[in-house]
């Protein structure tokens, strides 16, 4: 009972680093399963970051026309340019290794470096916002209630994206596996020759699915600002490669990949936890702070010998 | 689609043959990928607002207008070299070394802690020794992702990326000033009542001070270092070991085509960790330069991001240790020049980063390069692929 609130702050913690590693794990997923590596998802994730953060500031300011300022405008607006950034980024990735058959790893570290470069370039200090997303519902007990708080405060008072994300795992994993649109999307993943003799439109499909993933990464970045904190340069910080971890740890499944991400989350969320606790004089709390990329490195290690990937994945296709 | 864009070349503009063909030919297209990426900056400088030429020309007349703005230039163009060998290195193994930079600050510390613990040696030894520590110390940090990837088959990407981020919080660690908190760290700069200096070492001893070949101005930031030369000629011994010795064939094999290299008899795996520990090397030498030379000490908000630049110096280069030095050169007017076209035209110096990103699309891209200036492809390239999925080799 008395370590109810610590538990609380830490199962919050977790969840809240999960988010935009689950949404770029599933981001690498469709990528994946259709054959392409995308390893650009970090800088979609920060373009998408900056995206959100760049257009709540310019509807914050004065002189804006005021519905534009009203909070689900504004707010829907600025999530709405981190997806549309995060899908230009994914579209350019396509461009380069469908059509100009760049090695996929190449492009994808382009992709990483130009959004360092351009975010940096753009970005301006100091920039003041209206607020961030509001929970979508306040947690309804109250301290009195004991136990019951601490679960509302586990259940309520998160924002929309991070519901939306859970909603997500779902939709992503039904769509890949029981919908035509899936079927076809394995199928280019594990044999592209086989596909297109069928009639699948190869690099339509892979130039659809890297809008989505792109689409993905975008909210991954938004929901790190717009749930989150104000812009920094490189604030993404490795969470699109941890989430390249996560999916092969998931085995390019979004349900297991969301067990995955919880267990990164909660990897991060330790080092805040750890200080909560004044361990920081035992362990330093860089050494904490480097659970998280250890980890990934121990995924890595472990677990990419047995996960299978799909069998096509990083080599461009060419129709006959 | 077998040809992107089937022109003809006009019979005049067929490029030349012959051995000054080919090396025309190779330079052409990174040629192009520059200048292209230029103009789009220049776009990127209207949208601001700006003027494009006053600020390429605060750019040009900082970095070359001067003695010191060419020493610069070549100060910064010596990191650049050895970590772009150190991501060529790799590539020519078949490796995307990403972690240069976390190769680079490791081989920065482990050259200054040689550089001030070390008491009482004489200036040549020292220099050295100091050296040395900074390759040891890089070759460690190339040893862990070359092993992971020999033999757990974790693909270097995103394992060098993660100890990027491992060797930057355990650089933090090692020079943090005591808190109430938390004790400082072993190589901290501290005075005898405790009180630290905030994120770096004790500077390093005279002894250690990589010796100054020429000195444009009183700047001691200035100063032409044997860092410099000795740069470029490990950039020719690189071509060596790559081109004129077993081992660099062997090494090239793999890269090419790991599979036949290893019914050949080569082993594959070992010949990984050793690409991976010699791309290490190469990365903390660049690392020791900067501390022995430049900064003479080591500081946690040194050299950001010259190992991530240095993956553009090396596709820029064609992955050629000759070409890396014009490469890296182009990289180093590039930086030493960005405060001179901020003071210019107010163009803010992250532009650079954008043209970096830039000539790295294109020359990763030559496909586009090529369409637009219609440029037919050269046939005897060598190319290695990287993206063969995760963990097969």
């Amino acid at each position: 009972m008395d370590n109810l609130p610590a538990i609380t702050a830490i199962v919050n913690a977790s969840i809240r680093d999960a988010i935009p590693i689950i949404l770029g794990a599933l981001s690498g997923i469709i990528s994946e399963r259709s054959g392409i590596v995308n390893i650009g998802i970090e800088g979609m994730m920060l373009s998408g970051a900056f995206a959100s953060f760049m257009t709540n500031v310019y509807l914050s300011q004065a002189g804006i026309p005021d519905f534009l300022q009203q909070q689900p405008i504004r707010l829907g607006l600025s999530i709405l340019a981190a997806l549309f950034v995060g899908m230009l980024l994914a579209l350019l990735h396509a461009v380069l290794s469908i059509r100009f058959k760049v090695d996929q790893i190449i492009s994808g570290t382009v992709i990483n470096i130009f959004a360092l470069g351009i975010t940096g370039y753009l970005y301006i200090g100091g920039a003041n916002t209206l607020g961030v997303l509001p929970a979508v519902i306040n947690n309804p007990f109250t301290r009195e209630q004991g136990v019951l708080f601490y679960i509302g405060s586990v259940l309520f008072g998160k924002g929309i994206i991070t519901y939306a994300t859970f909603v997500l795992v779902f939709v992503v994993g039904f769509a890949l596996f029981r919908t035509t649109w899936g079927l076809r999307t394995r199928a280019v993943g594990e044999n592209p020759r086989a596909a297109d003799t069928l009639g699948i439109n190869v690099h339509r499909l892979q130039y659809t699915n890297l809008a989505i993933s792109g689409v993905l990464a975008g909210l991954s970045g938004a929901v790190l600002i717009l749930e989150g904190v104000s812009f920094e340069r490189g604030m993404s910080n490795g969470r699109g490669f941890i989430a390249l971890a996560v999916m092969i740890f998931g085995m390019w499944r979004p349900s297991l990949a969301f067990g995955g991400a919880l267990l990164f989350g909660f990897a991060r969320a330790l080092q805040t936890s750890l200080q909560f606790f004044g361990a920081g004089e035992i362990i330093p709390h860089q050494f904490v702070a480097m659970l998280p990329y250890i980890l990934t490195l121990v995924v890595l290690a472990g677990f990419v010998g047995r996960a299978r990937p799909p069998a096509h994945v990083g080599q461009a296709y060419e129709v006959e | 689609m077998t040809e992107l864009a089937p022109v003809s070349l006009p019979v005049d503009r067929e490029p030349p043959s012959g051995r000054a063909g080919n090396v025309l030919r190779s330079i052409l297209v990174p040629i192009l990928a520059v200048f292209t990426a230029v103009i789009i900056g220049s776009l990127f400088i209207l949208l601001a607002g700006l003027d494009p030429f006053k600020a390429y020309g605060g750019l040009l007349n900082s970095s070359l207008g001067s003695d010191g703005g060419i020493t610069a230039s070549l100060l910064r163009m010596a990191p650049f070299i050895l970590s772009g060998l150190s991501v060529a290195f790799a590539f020519k193994g078949g490796l995307f070394n990403i972690g240069a930079q976390g190769q680079l600050v490791v081989g920065a510390i482990c050259s200054a802690w040689a550089g001030f613990a070390l008491v009482g040696l004489p200036p040549a030894v020292h220099v050295v020794i100091g050296l040395a520590a900074g390759i040891f110390g890089g070759m460690l940090w190339g040893l862990i992702p070359g092993l992971l990837k020999a033999y757990t088959g974790a693909h270097e990407v995103i394992s060098t990326i993660m100890l990027n981020y491992i060797a930057s919080l355990l650089l933090e660690w090692a020079v943090n000033p005591a808190r109430p908190s938390a004790a400082a760290g072993p190589l901290a700069f501290c005075d005898v009542v405790g009180k630290c200096a905030l994120g770096k070492t004790p500077p390093i001893l005279q002894s250690a001070y990589l010796p100054v070949i020429y000195q444009p101005s009183g700047n001691t930031q200035d100063q032409l270092h044997l860092g410099v030369f000795l740069a470029i000629a490990v950039a020719l011994l690189t071509w060596i070991v790559l081109y004129r010795t077993t081992f660099g064939f062997e090494l090239r094999m793999v890269g090419l085509n790991p599979n036949a290299a290893r019914y050949s008899g080569i082993n594959v795996s070992r010949m990984t960790v050793i690409t991976m520990v010699i791309a290490g090397g190469l990365a903390g030498f660049a690392g020791a330069i900067q501390t022995q030379g430049l900064y003479h000490e080591f500081q946690t908000n040194q050299s950001l991001t010259l190992g991530f630049d240095s993956i553009a110096v090396a596709l820029l280069a064609g992955s050629n240790p000759i070409g890396i030095i014009p490469s890296a050169f182009l990289f180093g007017v590039l930086g030493a020049g960005s405060r001179g076209m901020q003071l210019a035209s107010r163009v803010p110096p992250e532009l650079i980063q954008v043209i970096q990103a830039l000539i790295l699309m294109f020359v990763a891209a030559d496909q586009i390069i090529r369409y637009i200036y219609h440029i037919r492809k050269s046939g005897d390239e060598e190319k290695v692929v990287l993206s063969t999925g995760w963990g097969q080799r």
